[in-house]
């Protein structure tokens, strides 16, 4: 049988619900020290003088580190730029300390060492710096205004890069379209909020002069990398290890952190390990998040309702750095045409700097945004031309005989934009069907007559999943002939052991539970790249899988030695390879690695491969493409704005599925997360941008209360651009969330003809547009 | 060094006595001087349930109680659920729901559910949720740990029957 | 986000506890901790001293006193819930505390605690509005008893001086067959109301208003009663339209702003959430009759 396609418990589940796992706060090393960071108060300011003298004499205090205090060369570097493109303009990242200049608030300035965290924090109190105070670059569309003030003052403008996208020839099908439909939107994000903040524990060690960073980063090979380049040293002087449970990642744990490079210094400095862990004001004002955006746009249709073609300009708020580039308005933008034919494009993007703390990718990076902007128009096409809103969808949709589909965009990698397999408009009617979609306009009707608002609203998208370059898996079976896998990229929850066991545990014909997982250790694997953009499945599961085969052919050709046996006649089992029909006869996989791991002065007998192992990289062709179709139901209180979800249904094509139960569990918290992003998160920044939101109960996570019971039906439609035809899973169920759910209170609000263009949506919010509405109607 | 007062209370049924300083919450106490690591610190302000464990029965925010608070009191955290060998009913639940992702969340929520289930013998749907709505999670958006619950209510039900 | 540095103190009797009071300068009471505690991780609070008074048996009494309830002021909104006498007499309460937080928050939080704090979006002091209760202070001075309506002078600002402390409320019932009811809109289960109204009323043999008491939270500062309506509802013969008239009148009442709702928005909640509750109060004195 296959372990692979069937929900096999997680192997990571035992030692989490019995307070048995190991989160980066639960490290207590000997002798260790704890960290506090002294954080800006201001949005921007000048950085003067800072005191530390009162902070330095208390008892129990270590150290203060400052920028003047750091190793070179991060007392004259920032930190690297990760991913570099010719379309920045001023690529300007962190310092590992603030230098002379903060450009938001809650940036760090000073790194206090203390006998605890208590301590710490006393002594960060009485660091004294001097401010400057420096006008504010607050909102992204206001800042590219002429005279706005500059997020950084070396700057005369706030314009991090700023380029077009484009294929088709947009002005003739304008020129010769039925019907313009012109919008402008609105989307928020805020940030990933994972239960556990971000933390790290270093150590160093004089003996060997190295490093090792224990951090629940999503990326250890990144952080390795930029530690290495940064310092000049070699990466075998550099470890970096995720801890095996990582408490939620969802993108802002994928980047570098200035306190991940405080704390190796700090250790280094005091030659005791240092532990630093985020606290949760911390991560609402340091961690990065994923924010606005301003959309601009126009659809050019047939008058049976086709897509033309497309064009606008979006305006994205970069926050003050870019320690990742631009890639997040880059993805919202080649989102866009998501299902649909859309023979023409043309968006002008502009990034821009604001004093707000840096936007990188959270679940979903700007998909969800740009999912939300297109099927906006798609309703509003159908508003326009009086068609069912699921009848337009279809009239547009790619069908499945056009795969693999060139949408006509580049990708950020240079590489053209192809669909490489799905059936969008069967996903949207399985979707349709379990929503019962057919008699919505009967249960609306009725309700309306109750004086009741229900609505139905529809999200489709296509969402690039399992991009490479790759992601590298280590087999081997050990001595004791247990498997052990390691691999570079650090899960968060996902369930990657559990995943990666079933693929290895298929190959070598044992049962998950004998495959021990470990990763997210630098020393693991070689190179690595890191969990983000759905990408581990397709990358390191075809990984192991390669590697497993490869380990599979060194068990039986050494059994094949040791059983004088030819290797065709071999069979493996329960951890052992034996003749084919006589189970009797064969070796254990402790016997075979005893054997090819050889011993002292002996030759291997020849043909024999030392060891059984193997490391191997699968390095996808290009980005394989998940879709789905999301159904929410909405009931709206037109008295207060109030909005309850009263049911959500999902089709989901993820290709073929390793475990249906881990992905449904991916696609459930995704929706969960866009329930957050559609009704309830808002990172709230004042004029000054000062952070407003800044706790559990200003900025609001979805409870189980909020979060509805979502039906799902899945699809299973291989890529070909994998052995194993797997795509992402991660964030699918985020991306359309936002578009069903604001469809659907438009809908339940058809009788006064309200136009949902922001996410969130508040109720103050949806209150104003009903007031708005029923002021026009009345004029 | 800040005042510090000798407590004694009971944790996991086991007698504890520790001088601790007045101002450590219960949940750094537990963690970092009984090295009691499973119960976990998410907010440190009371909102999102992760530090949540039972104090004399009762679940409670152990970062909005001082260690010095909980002098003579009964503590069970999730290390006391749990049965030497194996899983508990409860926690059978949850791996067989998928009532659990990154599991950061997940002793909060079990023991905030092993009090309600000790008082609700048979909550609905929407019962469970509002017990549940003291503890966010992130990864699973709470339908596995919701279907955990009810799957476990079910067997003990049939199993009084 | 760990406290600052303070002195604890754990007193034993409420004399002790006002003697502390008394004696101790820049000194905070620690009741159920759910919103001290979190300050003062924040950092937002960083007392010198705290007094801990939840050692002091006589503060967790819940007690018949003539026709009310006497509550301690340490009384667990948990105990409170479970209490067979409160939910008999006093329903309003129960509804109200059903939206107080969560299981673990109740199970810590205290009645006293709630309406010392005295958030503006707080329930309960819109449920003791409603009810006319007296607040029980004490101090090493002597006692005093202030009426709800006194007992809050601005922004979480309740009626203690500095070496007082809230002993106890005592809550007066309404008659057996009083209509109740405690509806508010929070962005989230357990979440301070961004507006809530808490109404009760009695009825006439003829069906007509006998009595009727409606208490806002979570628009104005404190807790605000609407006695304009209830005058112009006493005598009338019930109906939604007559309610929505008399709801009307939230509209004048002071709103606070926030990022969530600003003060307009609370107005209007305000009045839809006065209306709903007088309409099921009202549903509820009928059930009471049938």
């Amino acid at each position: 049988m296959s372990w692979v396609g069937s929900s096999v418990p997680r192997v990571e589940d035992p030692a989490l619900l019995s307070g048995r796992g190991k989160f980066i706060d639960d490290f207590h090393l000997p002798d260790m020290l704890h960290a506090a960071v002294v954080r800006s108060p201001y949005a921007h300011a000048k950085v003067g003088k800072i005191d530390c003298a009162e902070a330095l004499a208390m008892p129990g205090v270590h150290a203060v580190l400052t920028q003047d205090d750091l190793p070179q060369p991060f007392r004259d570097q920032r930190l690297l730029l990760l991913v570099p493109n010719p379309a920045i303009r001023h690529p300007i990242t962190y310092f590992a300390l603030a230098k002379d200049e903060v450009c938001f608030a809650g940036e760090a300035v000073a790194f206090v060492v203390a006998d605890d965290r208590y301590i710490a924090e006393d002594a960060a109190e009485r660091v004294i710096v001097d401010y400057e105070p420096l006008p504010v670059s607050a909102d992204c569309k206001a800042a590219l205004e002429p005279g706005a003030a500059t997020a950084h003052a070396d700057r005369d403008d706030n314009i991090a890069a700023d380029f077009p996208m484009t294929y088709g020839d947009v002005e003739d099908a304008f020129a010769g379209a039925a019907h313009v439909v012109k919008e402008s939107f609105f989307t928020h994000r805020g940030g990933g909020h994972a239960m556990e903040c971000r933390g790290v524990v270093a150590a160093d060690d004089p003996v060997t002069d190295s490093m090792t960073l224990w951090s629940n980063t999503q990326a250890p090979h990144m952080l390795r990398n930029v530690y290495a380049r940064m310092m000049g040293v070699s990466e075998t002087q550099i470890r970096v290890i995720a801890p095996p449970d990582v408490g939620g990642g969802f993108g802002p744990k994928g980047m570098y952190y200035q306190e991940q490079f405080c704390a190796a210094a700090a250790a280094r400095q005091l030659g005791r390990p240092v532990k630093w862990t985020e606290d949760r004001r911390e991560n609402f004002i340091a961690t990065y998040q994923e924010r606005d955006q301003y959309w601009d746009m126009e659809v050019a249709v047939d008058g049976d309702g086709k897509l033309r073609g497309i064009r606008g300009r979006l305006i994205h708020d970069s926050g003050a750095y870019l320690p990742w580039g631009i890639i997040t308005p880059f993805i919202s933008s080649t989102t866009i045409p998501g299902p649909y034919v859309l023979p023409a494009y043309h968006i002008n993007l502009v990034a821009v700097f604001t004093n707000k703390v840096a936007t990188t990718p959270v679940r979903g990076a700007g998909r969800p945004q740009a999912a939300f902007v297109m099927e906006r128009l798609m309703d509003r096409v159908a508003q326009e031309l009086g068609i069912d809103p699921a009848e337009v969808r279809r009239r547009n949709f790619i069908q499945p005989e056009q795969m693999p589909y060139p949408v006509g965009l580049v990708f950020r990698d240079g590489s053209p934009v192809v669909y490489d397999s799905g059936d969008y408009p069967v996903c949207q009617a399985k979707s349709l069907a379990l929503a019962n979609y057919e008699s919505f306009r009967e249960r609306q009707a009725a309700a309306r007559k109750d004086g009741r608002y229900i609505g139905i609203g529809l999200g489709s998208y296509v969402e690039g999943t399992g991009l490479g370059p790759f992601e590298g898996v280590n087999v081997k079976v050990e001595m004791s002939g247990k498997v052990a896998v390691q691999t570079g990229a650090a899960p968060q929850g996902q369930g990657h052991q559990t995943m990666l066991a079933q693929i290895v545990a298929d190959r070598l014909s044992v049962k998950p539970e004998d495959v021990s997982v470990t990763p997210g250790d630098t020393a693991g694997v070689g190179i690595g790249i890191g969990t983000f953009a759905s990408r581990i499945t397709a990358n390191a599961g075809p990984s192991a899988q390669m590697a497993a085969n490869t380990v599979r052919e060194k068990l039986v050709k050494a059994a094949a030695h040791l059983l004088e046996a030819a290797e065709e006649d071999l069979d493996l089992a329960d951890g052992k390879v034996f003749v084919k029909g006589v189970p009797d006869h064969g070796k254990s996989f402790a016997e075979i690695a005893t054997f090819t791991n050889g011993m002292p002065g002996f030759a291997l007998p020849g043909g024999v491969i030392p060891g059984l192992e193997e490391t191997s990289y699968f390095t996808p062709e290009r980005s394989t493409y998940a879709n789905g179709a999301h159904v929410a139901e909405v009931e709206v209180d037109i008295e207060t704005g109030d909005v309850k979800i009263l049911r959500y249904t999902t089709a989901h094509d993820c290709g073929s599925m390793i475990n249906p139960k881990m992905v449904e569990g991916q696609v459930m918290g995704g929706i969960a997360h866009g329930v957050g992003n559609a009704l309830y998160e808002w990172m709230h920044y004042d004029e000054d941008a000062q952070p407003q939101t800044v706790n559990f109960g200003e900025y609001l996570v979805p409870m189980a209360t909020d979060v509805p019971r979502a039906q799902q039906v899945h699809m299973e439609t291989p890529t070909p651009l994998n052995p194993l035809g797997v795509k992402g899973a991660g964030e699918g169920g985020t991306i359309p969330a936002l578009a069903a759910i604001a469809g659907a209170i438009e809908d339940a609000l058809a009788p006064f003809g309200v136009r949902v263009t922001q996410c969130p949506v508040t109720p103050p919010y949806l209150l104003s547009l009903l007031d708005a509405a029923r002021k026009e109607a009345k004029s | 060094m800040g005042e510090r007062r000798e407590i004694q209370l009971t944790v996991n049924g086991e007698a504890v006595s520790r001088e601790v300083e007045v101002r450590w919450t219960l949940v750094d106490f537990l963690r970092h001087e009984l090295m009691l690591t499973g119960t976990h610190v998410g907010c440190e302000h009371g909102v999102c349930g992760a530090c949540t464990v039972l104090l004399d029965g009762r679940s409670a925010r152990s970062c909005l109680t001082l260690a010095v608070q909980a002098d003579g009191c009964d503590v069970t955290t999730i290390e006391g659920l749990s049965p030497k060998e194996g899983l508990s009913p409860l926690q059978q639940a949850f791996a067989d729901h998928h009532g659990l992702q990154c599991g950061y969340c997940t002793p909060g929520v079990l023991c905030t559910l092993t009090e309600f289930l000790e008082t609700n013998a048979d909550p609905s749907e929407e019962e469970i949720r509002i017990a549940l709505s003291g503890n966010l999670c992130r990864c699973t958006g709470y339908q596995g740990m919701v279907d955990a619950a009810l799957a476990y209510v079910a067997a003990r039900k049939s199993q009084l029957a | 986000m760990k406290p600052a540095p303070f002195s604890y103190h754990r007193p034993e009797s409420v004399d002790d506890a006002l003697a502390m009071l008394a004696n101790l300068e820049d000194a905070k009471i620690l009741a159920g901790g759910q919103s001290l505690m979190a300050m003062m991780n924040f950092r937002y609070l960083a007392p010198e001293h705290i007094i801990d008074i939840n050692r002091i048996p006589e503060l967790t009494e819940i007690r018949e006193e003539g026709d009310g309830i006497r509550f301690g002021a340490m009384v667990r909104q948990r105990d409170a819930l479970d209490s067979p006498m409160v939910q008999a007499r006093c329903p309003l309460l129960i509804e109200a505390l059903e939206n107080v937080g969560h299981i673990q928050t109740r199970n810590r939080g205290t009645v006293g605690g709630s309406l010392s704090h005295l958030d503006p979006s707080a329930e309960m002091p819109a449920v003791f509005s409603a009810l006319d209760a007296t607040l029980h202070v004490g101090s090493a001075r002597g006692t005093r008893d202030i009426p709800i309506a006194d007992w809050s002078l601005g922004y979480m600002m309740p009626n203690l001086e500095p070496d007082e402390l809230l002993v106890g409320i005592t809550a007066p019932c309404w008659p057996k067959d009083h209509g109740y009811a405690f509806l508010e809109m929070a962005r989230r289960h357990g979440d301070f109301a961004m507006a809530g109204a808490g109404a009760l009323m009695t009825l006439n043999s003829d069906g007509t208003i006998a009595r009727v008491a409606v208490a806002l939270t979570g628009v104005d500062t404190g807790p605000v009663r609407l006695h304009d309506a209830e005058i112009a509802l006493i005598g009338q013969l019930p109906s939604e339209a007559v309610f929505a008239a008399a709801a009307k009148s939230a509209e004048t009442v002071a709103g606070i702003d926030d990022v969530h709702a600003s003060a307009a928005y609370r107005q209007r909640l305000a009045v839809v959430y006065a209306r709903r509750a007088l309409i099921k109060a009202h549903d509820r004195t009928l059930q009471g009759r049938a």
